[in-house]
Protein backbone atom coordinates (compact mmCIF):
# COMPACT_ATOMS: atom_id res chain seq x y z
CA UNK A 1 0.00 0.00 0.00
CA UNK A 2 2.95 2.19 0.10
CA UNK A 3 2.20 3.67 -3.25
CA UNK A 4 -1.06 4.66 -2.45
CA UNK A 5 -1.78 8.72 -2.35
CA UNK A 6 -1.08 10.38 0.84
CA UNK A 7 -4.73 11.49 1.38
CA UNK A 8 -6.96 8.87 2.05
CA UNK A 9 -9.99 10.37 2.56
CA UNK A 10 -11.32 13.41 0.74
CA UNK A 11 -14.35 15.47 1.00
CA UNK A 12 -15.63 18.47 -0.39
CA UNK A 13 -18.90 20.36 -0.25
CA UNK A 14 -20.23 16.96 1.23
CA UNK A 15 -23.85 17.06 2.08
CA UNK A 16 -26.57 14.26 3.06
CA UNK A 17 -30.29 14.79 3.44
CA UNK A 18 -32.39 12.49 4.87
CA UNK A 19 -36.53 12.67 3.56
CA UNK A 20 -38.04 15.53 1.71
CA UNK A 21 -40.00 18.36 1.38
CA UNK A 22 -40.99 19.26 4.53
CA UNK A 23 -39.74 16.55 6.71
CA UNK A 24 -36.02 17.05 5.09
CA UNK A 25 -33.52 17.12 6.88
CA UNK A 26 -30.18 18.40 6.50
CA UNK A 27 -27.32 16.16 8.35
CA UNK A 28 -24.37 17.43 6.26
CA UNK A 29 -24.06 20.52 4.82
CA UNK A 30 -21.34 21.62 2.72
CA UNK A 31 -18.43 19.36 4.31
CA UNK A 32 -14.67 19.57 3.42
CA UNK A 33 -12.46 16.83 5.21
CA UNK A 34 -9.15 15.37 3.83
CA UNK A 35 -7.93 13.05 5.92
CA UNK A 36 -4.24 11.69 5.62
CA UNK A 37 -2.62 8.44 5.50
CA UNK A 38 -1.50 7.82 9.12
CA UNK A 39 -3.54 10.64 10.47
CA UNK A 40 -5.89 10.45 13.06
CA UNK A 41 -8.75 12.30 13.77
CA UNK A 42 -11.52 13.18 16.15
CA UNK A 43 -15.34 14.64 15.61
CA UNK A 44 -16.61 16.09 18.34
CA UNK A 45 -19.94 17.37 18.96
CA UNK A 46 -23.68 17.53 20.29
CA UNK A 47 -25.68 14.73 19.63
CA UNK A 48 -27.35 14.68 16.04
CA UNK A 49 -25.05 17.56 14.84
CA UNK A 50 -24.07 15.03 11.70
CA UNK A 51 -20.82 13.57 13.09
CA UNK A 52 -22.00 9.64 12.49
CA UNK A 53 -23.31 10.60 9.72
CA UNK A 54 -19.82 11.24 8.45
CA UNK A 55 -18.30 8.40 9.84
CA UNK A 56 -20.85 5.83 7.90
CA UNK A 57 -20.33 8.59 4.52
CA UNK A 58 -16.53 7.25 5.18
CA UNK A 59 -17.27 4.04 5.69
CA UNK A 60 -19.67 3.39 2.99
CA UNK A 61 -22.79 2.23 5.14
CA UNK A 62 -24.35 5.04 2.99
CA UNK A 63 -23.89 7.64 0.38
CA UNK A 64 -23.80 11.48 -0.14
CA UNK A 65 -26.76 13.09 -1.44
CA UNK A 66 -24.16 15.61 -3.27
CA UNK A 67 -20.83 16.31 -2.87
CA UNK A 68 -17.53 14.66 -3.53
CA UNK A 69 -16.10 11.68 -1.27
CA UNK A 70 -13.30 9.35 -1.95
CA UNK A 71 -12.44 6.84 0.37
CA UNK A 72 -8.93 4.91 -0.55
CA UNK A 73 -9.15 6.56 -3.88
CA UNK A 74 -12.54 5.10 -4.91
CA UNK A 75 -15.71 7.62 -5.31
CA UNK A 76 -18.09 6.44 -2.52
CA UNK A 77 -21.29 8.01 -4.87
CA UNK A 78 -20.25 6.48 -7.75
CA UNK A 79 -20.17 2.33 -6.49
CA UNK A 80 -22.10 0.18 -7.19
CA UNK A 81 -23.70 -1.42 -4.18
CA UNK A 82 -21.28 -4.40 -4.65
CA UNK A 83 -18.08 -2.36 -4.93
CA UNK A 84 -19.26 -0.60 -2.12
CA UNK A 85 -19.55 -3.91 0.35
CA UNK A 86 -15.83 -4.40 -1.37
CA UNK A 87 -14.49 -1.06 -0.33
CA UNK A 88 -16.15 -2.30 2.98
CA UNK A 89 -14.90 -5.37 3.28
CA UNK A 90 -11.06 -4.16 2.27
CA UNK A 91 -10.37 -0.83 3.19
CA UNK A 92 -12.53 -0.39 6.31
CA UNK A 93 -12.65 -1.50 9.79
CA UNK A 94 -15.01 -0.49 12.16
CA UNK A 95 -15.43 0.24 16.25
CA UNK A 96 -18.97 0.79 17.72
CA UNK A 97 -20.02 2.00 21.01
CA UNK A 98 -21.36 -1.27 21.78
CA UNK A 99 -18.72 -3.27 20.59
CA UNK A 100 -21.35 -5.49 18.10
CA UNK A 101 -19.35 -8.71 18.71
CA UNK A 102 -21.58 -12.12 17.42
CA UNK A 103 -22.29 -13.39 21.22
CA UNK A 104 -22.17 -17.29 20.28
CA UNK A 105 -18.13 -17.07 18.73
CA UNK A 106 -15.51 -17.07 20.70
CA UNK A 107 -13.25 -13.91 20.74
CA UNK A 108 -10.98 -15.44 18.17
CA UNK A 109 -13.94 -16.16 15.84
CA UNK A 110 -14.88 -12.92 15.87
CA UNK A 111 -11.89 -11.62 15.02
CA UNK A 112 -11.25 -14.58 12.46
CA UNK A 113 -14.77 -13.06 10.65
CA UNK A 114 -13.37 -9.85 8.43
CA UNK A 115 -10.57 -12.19 7.53
CA UNK A 116 -12.79 -15.20 6.23
CA UNK A 117 -15.26 -12.88 4.42
CA UNK A 118 -11.54 -10.32 3.30
CA UNK A 119 -10.56 -14.08 1.57
CA UNK A 120 -8.04 -15.71 3.85
CA UNK A 121 -7.82 -19.53 4.04
CA UNK A 122 -9.08 -20.45 7.74
CA UNK A 123 -5.40 -20.80 8.43
CA UNK A 124 -4.51 -17.87 7.73
CA UNK A 125 -7.80 -15.91 9.37
CA UNK A 126 -6.84 -18.23 12.54
CA UNK A 127 -2.83 -16.99 12.53
CA UNK A 128 -4.20 -13.35 11.86
CA UNK A 129 -6.63 -13.45 15.41
CA UNK A 130 -4.42 -15.40 17.52
CA UNK A 131 -1.53 -12.27 16.30
CA UNK A 132 -4.04 -9.43 16.73
CA UNK A 133 -5.91 -10.86 20.15
CA UNK A 134 -2.30 -10.77 21.05
CA UNK A 135 -1.83 -7.13 20.04
CA UNK A 136 -4.72 -6.31 22.10
CA UNK A 137 -3.19 -8.18 24.94
CA UNK A 138 -5.79 -10.87 24.97
CA UNK A 139 -4.29 -13.97 23.58
CA UNK A 140 -5.52 -15.91 27.04
CA UNK A 141 -8.91 -15.20 26.34
CA UNK A 142 -9.09 -16.23 22.53
CA UNK A 143 -11.28 -19.01 23.84
CA UNK A 144 -13.61 -16.99 25.87
CA UNK A 145 -17.22 -15.80 24.70
CA UNK A 146 -18.73 -12.30 24.30
CA UNK A 147 -20.01 -12.83 27.66
CA UNK A 148 -17.21 -14.09 29.72
CA UNK A 149 -15.34 -10.84 29.17
CA UNK A 150 -15.40 -7.31 30.72
CA UNK A 151 -16.36 -4.17 28.67
CA UNK A 152 -12.86 -2.96 28.11
CA UNK A 153 -11.94 -6.66 26.94
CA UNK A 154 -14.78 -7.24 24.95
CA UNK A 155 -14.09 -3.27 22.61
CA UNK A 156 -9.94 -4.69 22.62
CA UNK A 157 -11.89 -7.93 20.49
CA UNK A 158 -13.71 -5.36 18.58
CA UNK A 159 -10.78 -3.52 17.68
CA UNK A 160 -8.80 -6.76 16.90
CA UNK A 161 -11.73 -7.47 14.32
CA UNK A 162 -11.32 -3.90 12.62
CA UNK A 163 -7.79 -4.93 11.96
CA UNK A 164 -8.91 -8.37 11.16
CA UNK A 165 -8.96 -7.39 7.27
CA UNK A 166 -5.86 -5.27 7.25
CA UNK A 167 -8.13 -1.61 6.76
CA UNK A 168 -6.51 1.62 5.28
CA UNK A 169 -8.54 2.92 7.76
CA UNK A 170 -10.61 2.68 11.03
CA UNK A 171 -13.51 4.57 12.05
CA UNK A 172 -14.95 3.94 15.54
CA UNK A 173 -18.26 5.55 17.05
CA UNK A 174 -17.65 6.62 20.64
CA UNK A 175 -15.34 3.28 21.59
CA UNK A 176 -15.85 4.43 25.04
CA UNK A 177 -18.93 5.44 25.52
CA UNK A 178 -20.02 2.26 27.22
CA UNK A 179 -16.95 1.96 29.45
CA UNK A 180 -15.76 2.61 32.98
CA UNK A 181 -13.39 5.23 33.73
CA UNK A 182 -10.67 2.87 33.56
CA UNK A 183 -11.84 0.41 30.75
CA UNK A 184 -11.81 3.34 28.73
CA UNK A 185 -8.20 4.65 28.87
CA UNK A 186 -7.17 0.66 28.12
CA UNK A 187 -9.17 1.19 25.04
CA UNK A 188 -7.74 4.77 24.42
CA UNK A 189 -3.74 3.56 25.07
CA UNK A 190 -4.43 0.61 22.59
CA UNK A 191 -5.72 3.24 19.75
CA UNK A 192 -2.74 5.34 20.62
CA UNK A 193 -0.12 2.48 20.25
CA UNK A 194 -1.98 1.26 16.71
CA UNK A 195 -1.92 4.90 15.60
CA UNK A 196 1.84 5.73 17.31
CA UNK A 197 2.56 2.17 14.45
CA UNK A 198 0.83 3.97 11.66
CA UNK A 199 -3.33 3.57 11.44
CA UNK A 200 -5.03 5.99 10.05
CA UNK A 201 -8.44 6.38 12.36
CA UNK A 202 -10.98 8.81 12.56
CA UNK A 203 -13.07 8.66 15.67
CA UNK A 204 -15.97 10.26 16.71
CA UNK A 205 -16.79 10.86 20.25
CA UNK A 206 -17.58 13.05 22.92
CA UNK A 207 -15.06 11.95 25.30
CA UNK A 208 -12.55 14.59 25.43
CA UNK A 209 -9.98 11.64 26.69
CA UNK A 210 -9.67 10.32 23.18
CA UNK A 211 -10.20 13.76 21.61
CA UNK A 212 -6.99 15.02 23.68
CA UNK A 213 -5.04 12.22 21.77
CA UNK A 214 -5.96 13.37 17.77
CA UNK A 215 -3.61 14.82 15.95
CA UNK A 216 -6.57 17.09 14.65
CA UNK A 217 -9.92 17.80 16.05
CA UNK A 218 -12.95 19.12 14.63
CA UNK A 219 -16.04 20.31 16.24
CA UNK A 220 -19.15 19.99 14.23
CA UNK A 221 -22.55 21.47 15.00
CA UNK A 222 -26.13 21.32 12.94
CA UNK A 223 -24.09 19.33 10.08
CA UNK A 224 -21.07 21.90 9.64
CA UNK A 225 -17.73 21.93 10.76
CA UNK A 226 -17.42 24.69 12.93
CA UNK A 227 -14.03 24.31 14.23
CA UNK A 228 -10.89 22.77 13.56
CA UNK A 229 -7.81 22.34 16.19
CA UNK A 230 -4.60 20.96 15.63
CA UNK A 231 -3.27 19.12 18.36
CA UNK A 232 0.48 17.36 17.44
CA UNK A 233 3.94 19.52 17.37
CA UNK A 234 4.23 22.20 19.22
CA UNK A 235 5.63 21.98 23.40
CA UNK A 236 4.57 18.81 25.52
CA UNK A 237 3.36 19.90 28.34
CA UNK A 238 4.01 18.82 32.28
CA UNK A 239 2.51 17.36 34.67
CA UNK A 240 4.16 19.47 37.40
CA UNK A 241 1.60 22.24 36.26
CA UNK A 242 -1.22 20.54 37.04
CA UNK A 243 -1.22 20.93 40.63
CA UNK A 244 0.22 24.17 42.44
CA UNK A 245 2.55 22.80 45.20
CA UNK A 246 3.95 26.29 46.25
CA UNK A 247 2.41 26.63 49.20
CA UNK A 248 4.40 22.97 50.52
CA UNK A 249 7.48 25.52 51.50
CA UNK B 1 -0.11 22.09 49.02
CA UNK B 2 -1.05 23.39 52.91
CA UNK B 3 1.46 22.54 55.38
CA UNK B 4 -1.69 20.71 57.11
CA UNK B 5 -0.94 17.61 55.10
CA UNK B 6 2.51 17.22 56.27
CA UNK B 7 1.12 17.67 59.99
CA UNK B 8 -1.72 14.92 59.38
CA UNK B 9 0.80 12.44 57.56
CA UNK B 10 2.37 12.69 61.18
CA UNK B 11 -0.99 11.66 62.72
CA UNK B 12 0.06 8.18 61.84
CA UNK B 13 3.36 7.97 63.58
CA UNK B 14 6.11 10.21 64.45
CA UNK B 15 8.48 10.12 61.54
CA UNK B 16 11.30 11.52 59.62
CA UNK B 17 11.51 13.99 56.55
CA UNK B 18 12.52 11.01 54.02
CA UNK B 19 10.18 8.98 54.91
CA UNK B 20 7.17 11.56 55.07
CA UNK B 21 8.42 12.16 51.31
CA UNK B 22 8.42 8.69 50.31
CA UNK B 23 4.99 8.15 51.84
CA UNK B 24 3.69 11.40 49.78
CA UNK B 25 5.27 9.96 46.64
CA UNK B 26 3.32 6.84 46.82
CA UNK B 27 0.32 8.75 47.59
CA UNK B 28 0.88 11.27 44.93
CA UNK B 29 2.57 9.32 42.12
CA UNK B 30 4.19 11.22 39.46
CA UNK B 31 2.19 14.39 40.73
CA UNK B 32 4.74 14.49 44.22
CA UNK B 33 7.74 15.14 40.98
CA UNK B 34 7.17 18.75 42.23
CA UNK B 35 8.11 17.97 45.73
CA UNK B 36 11.34 18.12 46.64
CA UNK B 37 12.65 16.24 49.55
CA UNK B 38 13.84 20.04 50.43
CA UNK B 39 10.83 21.42 50.26
CA UNK B 40 10.02 18.78 53.24
CA UNK B 41 12.68 19.52 55.58
CA UNK B 42 11.82 23.70 55.09
CA UNK B 43 8.17 22.87 55.83
CA UNK B 44 9.07 20.43 58.63
CA UNK B 45 11.54 23.35 60.14
CA UNK B 46 8.78 25.85 60.27
CA UNK B 47 6.05 23.77 61.45
CA UNK B 48 8.24 22.97 64.64
CA UNK B 49 9.22 27.02 65.07
CA UNK B 50 5.45 27.54 64.86
CA UNK B 51 5.29 24.97 67.83
CA UNK B 52 2.89 22.12 65.57
CA UNK B 53 5.48 19.96 66.19
CA UNK B 54 8.18 18.85 67.93
CA UNK B 55 11.54 16.48 67.91
CA UNK B 56 12.10 13.34 69.47
CA UNK B 57 15.51 12.81 68.84
CA UNK B 58 19.02 14.61 69.79
CA UNK B 59 19.13 18.10 68.10
CA UNK B 60 22.61 16.67 66.94
CA UNK B 61 21.44 15.04 64.51
CA UNK B 62 21.70 14.85 60.47
CA UNK B 63 18.60 16.77 59.33
CA UNK B 64 16.91 13.67 57.39
CA UNK B 65 17.16 11.31 60.65
CA UNK B 66 15.63 14.33 62.78
CA UNK B 67 12.54 12.21 64.37
CA UNK B 68 8.94 14.81 64.58
CA UNK B 69 6.30 14.89 66.22
CA UNK B 70 2.64 16.15 66.59
CA UNK B 71 2.51 18.58 69.38
CA UNK B 72 -1.18 19.22 71.59
CA UNK B 73 -1.29 22.50 68.71
CA UNK B 74 -0.73 20.30 66.00
CA UNK B 75 -3.09 17.93 66.49
CA UNK B 76 -5.64 20.34 67.31
CA UNK B 77 -4.50 21.93 63.66
CA UNK B 78 -5.40 18.43 61.89
CA UNK B 79 -8.17 18.00 63.27
CA UNK B 80 -9.79 22.02 61.91
CA UNK B 81 -7.89 20.42 59.00
CA UNK B 82 -10.04 17.02 58.69
CA UNK B 83 -13.28 18.83 59.24
CA UNK B 84 -12.50 21.94 57.02
CA UNK B 85 -14.58 21.64 53.59
CA UNK B 86 -13.11 24.52 51.54
CA UNK B 87 -12.03 23.24 48.31
CA UNK B 88 -9.91 24.53 46.11
CA UNK B 89 -11.22 26.60 42.53
CA UNK B 90 -9.87 26.98 39.10
CA UNK B 91 -9.95 30.22 38.71
CA UNK B 92 -12.70 30.58 36.11
CA UNK B 93 -13.61 34.25 36.18
CA UNK B 94 -9.82 35.68 35.42
CA UNK B 95 -10.02 33.57 31.61
CA UNK B 96 -13.81 35.22 31.57
CA UNK B 97 -12.85 38.71 32.41
CA UNK B 98 -10.03 37.45 29.43
CA UNK B 99 -12.72 36.95 26.95
CA UNK B 100 -14.98 40.19 28.06
CA UNK B 101 -11.88 42.78 28.53
CA UNK B 102 -10.93 41.59 25.01
CA UNK B 103 -14.03 41.53 23.08
CA UNK B 104 -14.40 45.24 24.66
CA UNK B 105 -11.63 46.62 23.94
CA UNK B 106 -10.91 45.08 20.67
CA UNK B 107 -7.63 43.23 22.40
CA UNK B 108 -8.22 40.15 20.97
CA UNK B 109 -10.59 37.60 19.26
CA UNK B 110 -12.42 35.71 22.09
CA UNK B 111 -12.73 32.63 19.92
CA UNK B 112 -9.13 32.88 18.76
CA UNK B 113 -7.80 33.09 22.83
CA UNK B 114 -10.77 30.45 23.64
CA UNK B 115 -8.91 27.85 21.18
CA UNK B 116 -5.10 28.62 22.30
CA UNK B 117 -6.78 27.54 25.90
CA UNK B 118 -8.37 24.57 24.37
CA UNK B 119 -5.84 23.35 22.84
CA UNK B 120 -3.48 24.02 25.98
CA UNK B 121 -5.65 21.62 27.60
CA UNK B 122 -6.00 19.47 25.06
CA UNK B 123 -2.01 18.95 25.41
CA UNK B 124 -2.56 18.80 29.13
CA UNK B 125 -5.19 16.37 29.28
CA UNK B 126 -3.17 14.03 26.70
CA UNK B 127 -0.26 14.08 28.92
CA UNK B 128 -2.55 13.08 31.84
CA UNK B 129 -3.74 10.45 30.10
CA UNK B 130 -0.49 8.70 29.05
CA UNK B 131 0.35 8.73 32.82
CA UNK B 132 -2.74 7.57 33.94
CA UNK B 133 -2.41 4.27 31.57
CA UNK B 134 1.10 4.06 33.15
CA UNK B 135 0.36 4.28 36.70
CA UNK B 136 -1.07 1.06 38.39
CA UNK B 137 -4.92 0.50 38.57
CA UNK B 138 -6.65 1.37 41.57
CA UNK B 139 -3.37 3.03 43.23
CA UNK B 140 -3.79 6.30 45.54
CA UNK B 141 -2.16 7.58 42.64
CA UNK B 142 -4.18 6.65 40.13
CA UNK B 143 -7.58 8.20 41.87
CA UNK B 144 -5.81 11.62 42.03
CA UNK B 145 -5.20 11.87 38.38
CA UNK B 146 -8.79 10.33 37.82
CA UNK B 147 -9.48 13.68 39.78
CA UNK B 148 -7.38 15.67 37.05
CA UNK B 149 -8.69 14.20 34.17
CA UNK B 150 -11.92 15.11 35.40
CA UNK B 151 -11.10 18.11 36.04
CA UNK B 152 -9.84 18.99 32.79
CA UNK B 153 -12.62 17.30 31.14
CA UNK B 154 -14.95 19.87 33.06
CA UNK B 155 -12.84 22.78 31.95
CA UNK B 156 -12.88 21.67 28.30
CA UNK B 157 -16.72 21.64 28.62
CA UNK B 158 -16.96 25.03 29.32
CA UNK B 159 -14.89 26.21 27.39
CA UNK B 160 -17.00 24.71 24.47
CA UNK B 161 -19.82 26.59 26.25
CA UNK B 162 -17.63 30.03 25.82
CA UNK B 163 -17.25 29.15 22.21
CA UNK B 164 -20.78 28.33 21.77
CA UNK B 165 -21.85 31.65 23.28
CA UNK B 166 -18.96 34.22 21.65
CA UNK B 167 -19.69 32.90 18.45
CA UNK B 168 -23.40 33.79 18.68
CA UNK B 169 -22.19 37.38 20.08
CA UNK B 170 -20.03 37.67 17.15
CA UNK B 171 -22.09 36.87 14.27
CA UNK B 172 -25.05 39.03 16.15
CA UNK B 173 -22.92 42.42 15.52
Amino acid sequence: MNDSPAVLVHAKGLRKDYGSGEGLVRALDMVDLDVNRGEAVAVMGPSGCGKSTLLHMIGGLDRPSAGELSVAGRRVGELSERALAHLRRDEIGFVFQAFHLIDELTAEENVELPALLAGCTPGEARARATALLEQVDLADRARHLPSMLSGGQRQRVAIARALANDPAIVLADEPTGNLDSAAAFEVLGLLEGLHANGLTLVIVTHDERIAATADRLISMRDGAFVDETRLTGGSRGNLGTFADWERLS
Amino acid sequence: MQQEVVLAMLAKEPSHGYELRTRLAKALGPVAEGISEAQMYVTLARLEKGGLVARLDAPAQRSDRKVYCLTAAGQERVTEWMSDVSWPRPDLAEFHMKLVAAAQGGLADPIGLIDAQRRDLLRRLREVGRTVMKEEKDSDAALLLEGIVLRLQADLRWLHACEIAWTKRSTQK
